[in-house]
């Protein structure tokens, strides 16, 4: 079963991804989890996003379609980046998300995919 | 063979059934639904044709054909369905061989216990699968309405099958978190077996024995964890005084009146073991205290006398660790026999919030202090109250007759 667990990080935690002094050691920790999933044949997919400051979204308000610039969600923690892991059950997913780099404010939440559409 | 004779023998085996078809389907309400027509298939075979030899066997037969196609047909459910196959095939083995069912109650307790449920669903969630106690009376022993106890475990139960929750023990290291849950319900599910003192509805009786039995299994599981001795020890206590609660008419008999005699001295004797045995392991908690209180009201078998002051004094580290609505009211009882009514009936006022308004105990413990200290009118009216918040009907005889004034005359 596909599990997709999503990493919500702290804006300290997201200014990490960039600062000289933190971003080797973020990025390295990263690819060390990355490859521990690939390696336990467990990986199937997913990807680090840009800054949320990237994000362009589309609502439909009153039938009408707007694009505005910025995240959907107006919280603190924002969606960092996703992984999508095969895995027997959730206990199985939480183990795997509890072994990912641990960072001040990171949250991970681990939601089972559902069954792709025949 | 009579209609209640076969819901009886349908009910000793729902927790096992129940336990065994969720651990193999991984969806507790499919199982539920199966087994609930196992059970109605049972309830119209059965009177005709006798309790066959192995009633789990039959109902777990009938109930996995219901399963597979159930299973067949909700294409989520498609990796569930060769773990039912297997099931099947073992069932059908079970009818043949003389092995025992699998007991795996404890195992869906556990998981009942995940911490991926909802902390409030945990405990409801284990009374009505292992326990089978309907949602009803579920919802009236947490202060909710059905109807939203309703939907507290049907999210619960579409969380374990659609987040996939494992289906297995947990190890060794996961159990002591779960445990605080998994002692609540069974301690509740002794309870609501216990309240039923007449033995009117069967039903209930047989919770009592279960959850006796589920306290066994849970000290065998987890021989090293004081809370789990600690609730075996409560309720072996509170079940030596089964037969001596009632008198010959079968009136209600109050705790410091009933003959000693009628205790059941293994069974005290078996709980004063397992509670010295928990002391031994030096960490205390809720049910090791709530054991000692009642090994301390066991003692008058050998002195003739209860040790209030060691009551009170037990009661005060209680309320102090759990400060439940019951262990304030028991505080106050035990305070009111050491050091006089006057002292009862301080703490008993200390008590707050709303929870007291519909306790019976409050209220019978207040109309007795409040006799005590001469406020007769008061008295009077507690009893009513204390009258029309009783269940039971030995109870409310016996709460008739206090309630009669000092001076004789009749309310």
């Amino acid at each position: 079963m596909n599990y997709t667990l999503l990493f919500y990080e702290s804006p300290e935690s997201l200014a990490a991804r960039s600062d000289p002094a933190q971003r080797q050691a973020f990025w390295l920790a990263f690819g060390h989890y990355i490859q521990a999933l690939r390696d336990a044949g467990v990986h199937a997919g997913g990807a680090g996003l840009q800054l949320p400051e990237t994000a362009t979204t589309i609502v439909y308000r009153d039938g009408e379609r707007l694009v505005q610039d910025g995240p959907y969600a107006d919280t603190k923690e924002q969606l960092g980046g996703f992984v999508i892991i095969n895995v027997p059950d959730l206990d199985t997913a939480l183990e795997w998300a509890a072994r990912c780099p641990t960072a001040p404010g990171r949250a991970i939440e681990v939601r089972p995919n559902l069954a792709p559409m025949e | 063979m009579s209609h209640r004779a076969v819901e009886r023998a349908v009910r000793d085996s729902y927790g096992r059934l129940l336990a065994y078809l969720s651990m193999r389907s991984r969806d507790v309400a499919a199982a539920e639904d199966a087994l609930a027509d196992a059970f109605h298939a049972a309830l119209e075979t059965w009177p005709h044709s006798g309790v066959p030899e192995r009633p789990e066997a039959w109902l777990l037969t009938a109930a996995r054909r219901r399963l597979i196609d159930g299973a067949r047909h909700a294409r989520v459910q498609a990796a569930a369905l060769p773990l039912l196959q297997a099931a099947a095939e073992e069932a059908s083995e079970l009818m043949g061989s003389a092995a025992g069912f699998p007991d795996e109650r404890l195992g869906l307790l556990f998981v009942c216990a995940h911490p991926a449920i909802a902390v409030t669903a945990r405990t409801p969630l284990m009374l009505q699968t292992v326990l089978g106690l309907d949602a009803a009376r579920i919802a009236s022993a947490f202060l909710l309405k059905p109807s939203a106890m309703g939907q507290r475990l049907a999210r619960a139960k579409a969380k374990i099958r659609d987040a996939r929750i494992a289906f297995e023990l947990p190890e060794a290291a996961e159990l002591p978190p779960r445990l605080d849950a998994v002692l609540e319900a069974i301690y509740a599910a002794y309870g609501s077996g216990w309240e039923d003192v007449a033995g009117a509805d069967p039903r209930r009786r047989g919770l009592a024995a279960e959850a006796l039995e589920l306290g066994r299994l849970l000290v065998r599981l987890m021989p090293e964890e004081p809370e789990a001795l600690g609730l075996l020890a409560l309720m072996l206590y509170c079940e030596s005084r089964r037969d001596a609660r009632r008198g010959l008419s079968g009136e209600y008999i109050p705790l410091s009146e009933q003959e000693t005699a009628r205790w059941s001295g293994s069974m005290m004797t078996e709980a004063e073991r397992l509670l010295h045995a928990a002391a031994g392991m030096k960490r205390t908690g809720r049910f090791q205290l709530e054991a000692a209180i009642q090994s301390a009201h066991a003692e008058r078998a050998r002195t003739g006398r209860t040790d209030w002051e060691a009551v009170a004094l037990l009661y005060e580290g209680l309320a102090r660790s759990t400060p439940t609505i019951g262990a304030l009211v028991g505080r106050a009882a035990a305070n009111a026999e050491a050091r006089g009514a006057d002292a009862g009936w301080r703490l008993l006022q200390e008590i707050r919030g709303d929870a007291v308004l519909n306790y019976q105990p409050y209220w019978a413990l207040a109309a007795h202090l409040l006799r005590l200290l001469g406020r007769e009118d008061e008295a009077v009216a507690a009893y009513g109250r204390a009258i029309r918040l009783c269940q039971d009907q030995a109870m409310r005889g016996f709460l008739a007759l206090q309630a009669v004034r000092s001076d004789g005359r009749v309310w």
